[in-house]
């Protein structure tokens, strides 16, 4: 029973966390308060509440936690308006982890590193982000930037601040849409300031956020000098079975939940463009 | 059949030649002599494979929800049945009626392929009327079969006439048939309701919830339907208990009801030969009988029995118990 | 080889049904589907296209995967899979060549890793019997892909003529059913069966579909196929039902639900269909947003996705049904030789 794949587990959340007017994060673990199960960044899960419906959502904790996984959710549809209603003590279920995670052992290793996101696009990448904290020593520069629409559509600013700003050779530069009082950062969108920072286009870059940012932001990039085969990102269709059989989440031979979320630019060439 | 034909092909080359429309609305020919589809030409060049034969059975009404809503204007060819839910999407707002020009075809019924071919006849080449007799051609020589025997169900009991049109290419004229289109009503009627129940289970059981008759219905242009709506709470892909088949199909039949103008499309399209029509032709009779005879997509204009109150409306009461005043 | 007295299948079938379930064509309401044998019910062998393929045998229009009940903030998950009356053995009677051939295309799915052991379950108990074909009609292109309609593998072939049911096992599962049912069978009938087969080839050598061009459509061609022009009008008159989907027997598109009952919440999956608006739709998009694109991912999955990631098998078996069965004439034929005709090598 325990490898039936559309059979979920049972899962607790223990902590809920507001991080934006429309976005919080859940802390889950398993009926006996350890983890659910093992996973690595970049990796799915299919979270339910029965009645309601199932999601695939981005596990945003980093595998290295080895207490708990936690979701960063935004409110936009049915199951989410249902999450977001619940309170901590409440259980729903999970399964996974589905896909394929980002190369933090591959390709990753020993490189500069350039994360860059929008709104709750830093869902995914925040897994990466704390499991290249992590083993620091495993890679090289690292450098992150973020954008959203406002200060309070920052998603976890506080471990943004008090953490990741702390950490050495590491770079963070956010960046809001429109001007705001208590905002004395940069002001624009991500695109345009990811060419103003003039990055190192040797790095390895992983982007997330909304369809429209990574395209400006893939051209800025081109435009910087990077190469395409070193640009990944992560992508979302909509998926019922998370393990390829289903058959709605593909984007040309590839199916999303399977041979994705995670893509190379350069794979993403090479598909359809449907997603 | 060809001779009409061409003076369609004609027309629609004059048409779109001259500029006086953008696109005209027909059929085109498929692989064999039997499956035409609905098509839409916008040159001269694209109708070379313009058909109109015996088995042109689809109404192009529906369509025009969409086409009549792109630029410039657009040239449909319509059935009489056809021209019932034309002018039924016009009162609804559904179609622009002045972005449509409608040229009224003959129409002595057309052929279901599937009947022929339950007669145990394949490869068909060819079908033609011979007064009240179809020949067919296949590769292995002709058949002749009685045309009631050969149309589509919903051509069986058809005297429809045009109700709109701006322009007419007919070069026979129908003969009216002696047929009473609510007889297979009457029988369920007269059937108990022990047995109409059963009837329709029987029949229900075979939906697949493929949602052909929907789709293809014109009075179903619901821009989001209820089954469709996860928020509906009875949104379904598929009949999870005998109970919802018949939910599904009845519901249908109520929404329509004093806005399904019998086109029978629902019964053309069904994989599984469901005489849905028949429910509809059911509120159709009782529409007549509880508020005076009524055909909807008689005209684009004008109050419809369902939509509109007059002092002396049956009440509601009397209509469950299935009672006109 | 052997064989039954056509007369005598009903006994056949009851004999079966004793230890068995017995699943095939049955005809109900005037139409042919699989369905359960029983005392009384008229079967149709002879029917070339059930309106339904013999898929739903493993992969039925919908199926109970788990319970749930919920108590305050507590869930409980249930495991129906042991209610399943289907575990039980159960025959799969009179297939046809390409629906046979539909069920590999179907096996490489649900089977493959990590398998769905809802689907296991029914295929491991199932025997089936296919059925050659005697009468192919003009909708039918089985040759196309590689499938000879005379002589169809499963467990066990059998051949039907006027007067006689030959049978002849091929496995394990197959002489198990034989000696099943061997009081019922006598010898002979290879000459009977060679005689047909010859004749049938001969009508299948001549079929109007028997030699559509395939050749375009391979892994390489992706980009170019995905965006031709010609999909716009292809499938500018689908109305988006699902006909084409369901009476398919490769389509496998499911969709996964819940349903609040008295007793809980049940969670089922049903057949889906990529031709549907909401196929794709989430609550912030929609990776296809028109009918062309719905009606290009039906017959790209086919044609070129589904051999890319499966050596080459296509997911198409030739069976006609679409062709049949589409309100207005669209179907997957149209679609080969629009596209196969434009090869340029």
């Amino acid at each position: 029973m325990t490898n039936e794949t559309l059979i979920p587990k049972v899962g607790v959340i223990t902590d809920i966390r507001k991080d934006t007017p429309d976005v919080k994060t859940f802390r889950v673990v398993g009926t006996d308060g350890k983890k659910l199960f093992e996973h690595m960044p970049g990796q799915c899960a299919m979270v339910s509440i029965p009645g309601v419906g199932e999601c695939m959502f981005s596990i945003t904790s980093s595998p290295t936690n080895e207490e708990y996984m936690e979701f960063s959710i935004k409110k936009c549809g049915c199951v989410t308006e249902v999450l977001h209603a619940l309170e901590e003590g409440a259980q729903v279920t999970v399964r996974g982890p589905y896909g394929k995670n980002f190369p933090v052992e591959g390709d990753f290793k020993g490189k500069d590193l350039l994360f860059i996101a929008g709104g709750i696009g830093l869902a995914p990448l925040r897994s990466v982000i704390n499991y290249v904290r992590h083993y620091r020593e495993n890679y090289g520069k690292v450098v992150i930037v973020y954008g959203a629409r406002s200060k309070d559509d920052l998603v976890d600013i506080e471990e943004i601040q008090t953490e990741w700003m702390n950490e050495p050779n590491t770079e963070v530069y956010l960046t809001i849409d429109r001007p705001q009082e208590g905002w004395d950062g940069h002001v624009g969108f991500v695109p345009s300031y990811v060419k103003e920072l003039g990055l190192d286009p040797n790095m390895t870059a992983v982007l997330c956020g909304p369809p429209i940012m990574i395209k400006f932001t893939l051209a800025g990039l081109l435009e910087l000098g990077f190469d395409k085969s070193r640009v990944y990102t992560t992508l979302e269709l909509r998926m019922k079975c998370g393990v390829g059989k289903c058959g709605r989440c593909n984007v040309g031979d590839k199916f999303v939940c399977k041979d994705g979320p995670v893509f190379r630019m350069t794979e993403l060439d090479e598909l359809p463009d449907e997603y | 059949m060809k001779e009409v034909e061409t003076k369609m092909l004609e027309r629609a080359k004059e048409l779109l030649e001259s500029g006086e429309v953008a696109r005209v609305v027909g059929w085109k020919k498929g692989e064999f002599c039997y499956d035409p589809s609905p098509a839409t030409f916008e040159s001269v060049e694209e109708l070379k494979d313009f058909t109109y034969d015996w088995f042109c059975g689809a109404n192009l009404s529906k369509y025009l929800i969409q086409i009549s809503k792109k630029e410039g204007k657009t040239a449909v060819f319509l059935k009489p049945c056809d021209t019932y839910s034309f002018n039924q999407l016009v009162k609804e707002h559904r179609i622009k009626r002045e972005n449509i020009h409608v040229i009224a075809v003959e129409c002595r019924g057309k052929f279901d392929i599937e009947k022929i071919k339950a007669k145990g006849i394949s490869f068909v080449t060819g079908a033609q009327l011979d007064g009240t007799q179809v020949k067919v051609s296949t590769l292995y020589g002709e058949e002749t079969l009685e045309k009631s025997d050969v149309v589509l169900t919903k051509c069986a009991t058809c005297n429809k006439d045009y109700q709109v049109q701006d322009e007419a290419i007919i070069l026979h004229e129908r003969t009216k048939k002696d047929v009473d289109r609510f007889a297979e009503v009457a029988k369920l009627e007269a059937m108990t309701e022990e047995e109409r129940f059963a009837f329709w289970r029987e029949q229900l059981s075979k939906c697949i919830r493929c949602n052909a008759c929907r789709n293809v219905c014109p009075a179903c242009s619901c821009v989001k339907c209820v089954f469709d709506n996860p928020a509906s709470e009875i949104s379904a892909k598929v009949n999870s208990d005998k109970f919802e088949e018949q939910l599904f199909h009845i519901i249908r039949a109520f929404h329509v009801a004093g806005r399904c103008t019998d086109c029978g499309e629902c019964s053309r399209v069904c994989p599984q030969h469901i005489p849905l029509h028949l429910l509809n032709r059911k509120f159709i009779k009782d529409i007549d009988n509880f508020y005076g005879e009524y055909q909807a997509g008689e005209t684009a204009e004008g109050k419809t029995p369902l939509t509109s109150y007059t002092e002396g409306d049956t009440e509601p009461n009397d209509v469950f118990k299935g009672e006109a005043k | 080889m052997k064989k039954i007295a056509k007369a005598k299948l009903n006994e056949l079938y009851a004999k079966i049904s004793e230890s068995m379930g017995l699943f095939l064509p049955i005809k109900r309401a005037g139409e042919v589907n699989y369905a359960v044998w029983g005392e009384g019910k008229e079967v149709s062998l002879e029917t070339l296209k059930t309106v339904k393929s013999p898929k739903n045998a493993f992969f039925p229009d919908s199926e109970n995967l788990m319970k749930f009940k919920t108590e305050g903030k507590n869930i409980e998950i249930i495991d129906v899979r042991k209610d399943y009356k289907e575990e039980k053995p159960f025959v799969l009677f009179g297939v046809k060549a390409c629906d046979y051939k539909a069920i590999e295309v179907l096996d490489r799915v649900f089977l493959a890793d990590p398998v769905d052991s809802y689907y296991q379950a029914r295929r491991e108990a199932t025997t089936i019997v296919t059925l050659a074909c005697s009468k192919p009609e003009e909708s039918c292109f089985c040759k196309v892909f590689g499938i000879d309609a005379t002589a169809p593998c499963g467990d066990v072939t059998t051949w039907l003529d006027e007067n006689y049911l030959y049978w002849q096992a091929n496995t394990e599962k197959g002489e198990a059913l034989t000696a099943l049912v061997a009081d019922l069978l006598e010898e002979g009938g290879e000459e009977s069966v060679a005689t047909q087969q010859e004749a049938t080839k001969a009508i299948l050598e001549k079929l109007p579909f028997s030699a559509l061009d395939l050749s375009r459509f391979k892994p390489e061609n992706l980009n170019d196929l995905f965006n031709d022009p010609a999909w716009e009008e292809m499938s500018e008159a689908c109305l988006g039902c699902g006909t084409c989907t369901f009476v398919c027997p490769t389509c496998q598109c499911f969709d996964i639900r819940d349903f609040k009952t008295s007793e809980g919440v049940l969670r089922y999956r049903c057949w889906d269909s990529c031709m549907y608006s909401d196929f794709t739709l989430m609550a912030h998009g929609n990776s296809r947003t028109t009918q062309m694109q719905r009606f290009r991912q039906r017959f790209m999955h086919k044609l070129v996705y589904y051999p890319s990631q499966n050596d080459g098998l296509y997911s198409c078996v030739g069976c006609g049904r679409c062709v049949n069965k589409c309100p207005q004439h669209l179907n997957i034929v149209k679609v080969i030789k629009t596209l196969g005709g434009k090869n340029d090598d």
